[in-house]
């Protein structure tokens, strides 16, 4: 429940990113503001500081205020409002760590039923096609299909995704992610189909659609839904670490990889820059997961004995 | 060149040599200041091992293909050529002095023959001695390892056509005569160049043993003529210098002797960790550029330790003149006008480290006259942006709200300046997306046609100074190539008259350099006015960090800092 609770607040927080940074911040988080200024303690002071000392070299942002009105955790190198971008950042990870695991959970969902279902050759061809991709590690896979997609786009007939859309690392991440869920469903559906229930099904002539959507899908769902916030766990994580590589989110939108990606040259002097959205994943992920164990218990009383998925 | 992979530019002194032999009689030796300043040497500091760091080893030894800083800058102390910049602190170190020939060359037959006199008794660090034949198989190797400017800078000595057609069997027949009795080596050229002696003074120009493969050596050490050699090369870890054993000063102006017993460049450190390591003292000095966040450290702390030093380079925005929306002169000029150059200074460093200048050639380069277009008001210094004639000019151009993909670094500086350039556009109408490219990649990336790349973030230091190294290199015809990775004309710029003009100020550098550099500031001034392809950003400046107790720091303004100078004892 404290995992949900913690969930709900971050999901909270993240909604209300336009509300924040228009009306509370006076800022938009999306354009440099090299030159902007804010207010300390009443006085006017420059987002991006020129050292005054020794020999006077380098800028360094505004650090956190603890003020919500005026850059309350700092400024990053182009003078944006790090709390704004945080939110805002906040929403493009929860957005594609969701909809990549749905994609993910949906695609691997068939794809594990038919090849457990029908066997044979189809199962002989999905089988191979996940164990290849599953050969190459997750991030050195997602990591090569964002560099060639992020240059070009993607282009499927008439579908064209262009190279800045929060889409390309959606469909990256899903696809990586596909054989982690499909191979435990396959298994699954190919021990339902020996189960009397699915034999007696197919012996009074009964569709493999009807089969697979109404015998089929119905017990293999739960396992489904069992993964699902591990997967949002796992798909934000691989969010983070394309984009703080530069080939997830493009800029000037936000996620909390990029965020982290920002503050990385700023580490000495701006430490928040990079931590705060580190702190964000931490909390996020740990919930997620929590959440994961307890859907996992209210399913599958007995794999809580197991300690495992 | 770039800072990594770098072009240098070849300065004007040897312009001025070349129009004093030109201009004066024929047959007139070379007139650069081979008496001058030189450093002077002081054993008591002699001895310890200097250690340099590198967060990564710089490409192949080979001196005449490593196209890097940071091996020139080693190549100062392993190698010599027939001439070479001399090697001190300050303005002098562009003067060209006489290094393995007696002295400067003496040149005929109306600026296209250049005699040389080689010095006897010099030694290679294998114990061979250096004859006139090494000279003329390292000529000649220059086109059989493919140098990088073989078809440029080297493509007017006579007979490199065949040679560039057929590397393998290079001779130079006629171009590169060699007279064994006497110790003379001529040079013929097709044509006179001004820059010719800039040319032989940079590493490719390296006399190396005759023996040498005609192929790139990649890690093993050629031997060299210079006060230390390459001992050993692993690019994972370390490169080693040492003493050459058979080095004595013969003119301490091209090759004075060194300090340290040993040189080691350390690899594979990241930059923060390079500079924690010479805050600490475990290193004397780091090659990489110090990283933004670190700067007020360094700066509050360790002031006395750093040094900052005024570079001929100039960092700018290039737009691709021959596709939309940049094909488009007012689009161009919004651009122009948009980007705040000071705010690209702030992204570097700030005004202690760079300055915002509206044109190609940096400030003190030859043909250098101070102008400002495109800004918010008049005068010849930068005072700001105007966003709204910008929106107007976009507006007007009738390219708003067209799609612009900008190609930047993924290094710090390169990416935020990238950013800042992305939200300028977004700013002014435009739909602008951010590609970021590793620096291995983006340099070439950027220069082929096929890429499609609209506008892109980059820079260029001099080879030597000369405008044309910044004007002609840049943004002539000649230098665009479509479709080729090696297309350096980033811009794809081409303008017959500007080139015709380009070929005139050149013929005039050998005849009057006055008049010269004044054609080469009124062509800098009509490239950015009339057609704007640059966005001109700012002109940075160089900081080296060393440790505590490194004395004799010596900065050359060609070749930067003279590694081999310091002092550790």
């Amino acid at each position: 429940m404290i995992a949900l609770g913690v969930l709900i607040l971050i999901l909270l927080s993240v909604i209300v990113a336009p509300f924040y940074a228009h009306d509370i911040a006076h800022t938009n988080p999306f354009t440099s503001n090299l030159n902007g200024t804010t207010v300390i303690s009443g006085r006017t002071v420059p987002v991006l500081q020129p050292n005054t000392q020794g020999l006077g070299l380098g800028v360094t942002p505004i650090g956190p205020t603890w003020d919500f009105r005026h850059y309350f955790l700092g400024a990053d190198n182009q003078g944006r409002d790090v709390f704004a971008r945080l939110l805002y950042g906040g929403r493009n990870s929860l957005f594609i760590g969701t909809v990549s695991a749905i994609i993910c959970c949906g695609v691997a969902a068939v794809l594990g039923m038919l090849a457990g279902y029908f066997g044979g050759v189809i199962d002989w061809v999905l089988s191979r096609i996940f164990d290849i991709v599953w050969a190459f590690p997750v991030y050195l896979l997602a990591i090569s299909l964002s560099v060639v997609l992020l240059t070009s786009g993607l282009n499927l007939g008439p579908v064209h995704v262009g190279p800045g859309s929060l889409w390309l690392p959606i469909v990256i991440i899903a696809a990586v992610y596909v054989p982690y869920v499909a191979r435990p469903v396959r298994g699954l559906t190919m021990s339902l189909r020996e189960r009397e229930f699915i034999q007696a099904a197919i012996g009074s002539g009964a569709s493999d659609w009807r089969i697979l959507t109404k015998e089929v899908l119905p017990n293999t769902l739960p396992s489904v839904i069992v993964f699902f916030p591990l997967m949002v766990a796992f798909n934000m994580l691989t969010e983070s670490a394309l984009s703080f590589l530069s080939i997830g989110v493009q800029p000037p939108a936000a996620s909390w990889g990029t965020i982290i990606n920002d503050g990385l040259g700023l580490l000495y002097t701006r430490p928040w820059v990079a931590l705060a959205p580190g702190i964000m994943i931490v909390i996020t992920a740990v919930s997620l997961n929590i959440l994961g164990d307890g859907v996992r218990d209210a399913f599958d009383p007995k794999a809580k004995l197991r300690g495992a998925v | 060149m770039k800072f990594r992979s770098r072009w240098l530019g070849v300065a004007s002194a040897s312009a001025l040599v070349a129009a004093s032999l030109v201009t004066g009689a024929m047959g007139a030796q070379a007139s650069t200041p081979s008496t001058g300043p030189a450093l002077t040497y002081q054993p008591s500091h002699a001895g310890g091992t200097v250690k340099l760091l590198a967060s990564s080893a710089g490409g192949t030894l080979d001196p005449q293909v490593n196209y890097t800083l940071q091996y020139w800058q080693l190549y100062q102390a392993t190698y010599d050529g027939l001439v070479s910049f001399r090697k001190v602190s300050g303005k002098a170190s562009f003067d060209i002095v006489p290094d393995l020939a007696v002295a400067l060359p003496k040149v005929t037959n109306g600026g296209k023959t250049y005699t040389f006199v080689l010095r006897k008794g010099i030694k290679f660090s294998n114990g061979q001695t250096v004859t006139v034949k090494d000279v003329q198989a390292s000529f000649q190797r220059l086109f059989k390892v493919a140098n990088p400017n073989a078809g440029s800078w080297y493509a007017g000595i006579v007979g490199a056509s065949a040679c560039l057609a057929k590397p393998a069997t290079c001779t130079l027949t006629g171009g590169v005569v060699v007279n064994p009795s006497k110790n003379i080596v001529t040079i013929n050229l097709t044509a006179p160049d001004a820059e010719f002696l800039d040319q032989l003074a940079v590493p490719f120009g390296s006399i190396l043993p005759a023996s040498t493969p005609g192929h790139d050596m990649g890690t093993t050490p050629i031997p060299g003529t210079g006060a230390y050699m390459f001992k050993s090369d692993n690019p994972n870890t370390k490169l080693v210098m040492v003493r050459n054993p058979y080095f004595k000063v013969w003119n301490a102006a091209a090759q004075p002797q060194g300090y340290p017993k040993e040189i080691d460049e350390i690899f594979s450190n990241t930059v923060e960790s390079e500079v924690t390591m010479v805050e600490n003292g475990q290193a004397n000095w780091m090659f990489d550029p110090i990283p933004s966040d670190r700067l007020a450290e360094l700066s509050n702390k360790y002031a006395s330790q750093l040094h900052v030093n005024t570079l001929t380079s100039t960092w700018y925005i290039a737009m691709n003149v021959n596709i939309a929306p940049f094909n488009n002169l007012l689009a161009r000029e919004a651009v122009n006008y948009a980007f705040d150059k000071n705010a690209a200074v702030k992204l570097y460093g700030g005004t202690k480290l760079a300055s915002p200048t509206c044109q190609i050639l940096p400030p003190g380069f030859p043909g250098y006259q101070p102008f400002c277009a495109f800004q918010k008001g008049t005068g010849s210094t930068y005072s700001g942006p105007d966003l709204a004639k910008a929106k107007a000019l976009v507006k007007k151009s009738g390219t708003a709200g067209m799609s612009v993909g900008v190609v930047a670094q993924t290094d710090t500086v390169d990416l935020a300046l990238g950013q800042y350039l992305q939200s300028v556009l977004n700013s002014i109408g435009y739909k602008a997306t951010l590609k970021p490219l590793s620096p291995n990649i983006q340099f070439n990336y950027i220069q082929n046609t096929n890429n499609k790349v609209q506008i892109s973030e980059t820079q260029w230091y001099q080879d030597y100074p000369a405008a044309s190294d910044f004007l002609k290199i840049l943004l002539s015809c000649s230098q665009f190539h479509p479709g080729s990775d090696n297309s350096i004309n980033i811009s794809g710029f081409c303008n017959k008259s500007l080139d015709a003009q380009m070929n005139q100020a050149e013929t005039l550098m050998l005849t009057n350099p006055t008049k010269g550099n004044a054609l080469w500031a009124q062509i800098d001034k009509q490239i950015m006015t009339k057609y704007a392809p640059w966005v001109p950003e700012f002109n940075p400046k160089l900081i080296d960090f060393i440790s505590k107790g490194t004395g004799n720091y010596q900065f050359s303004k060609q070749f930067y800092m003279l590694v081999d100078q310091l002092w550790v004892k």
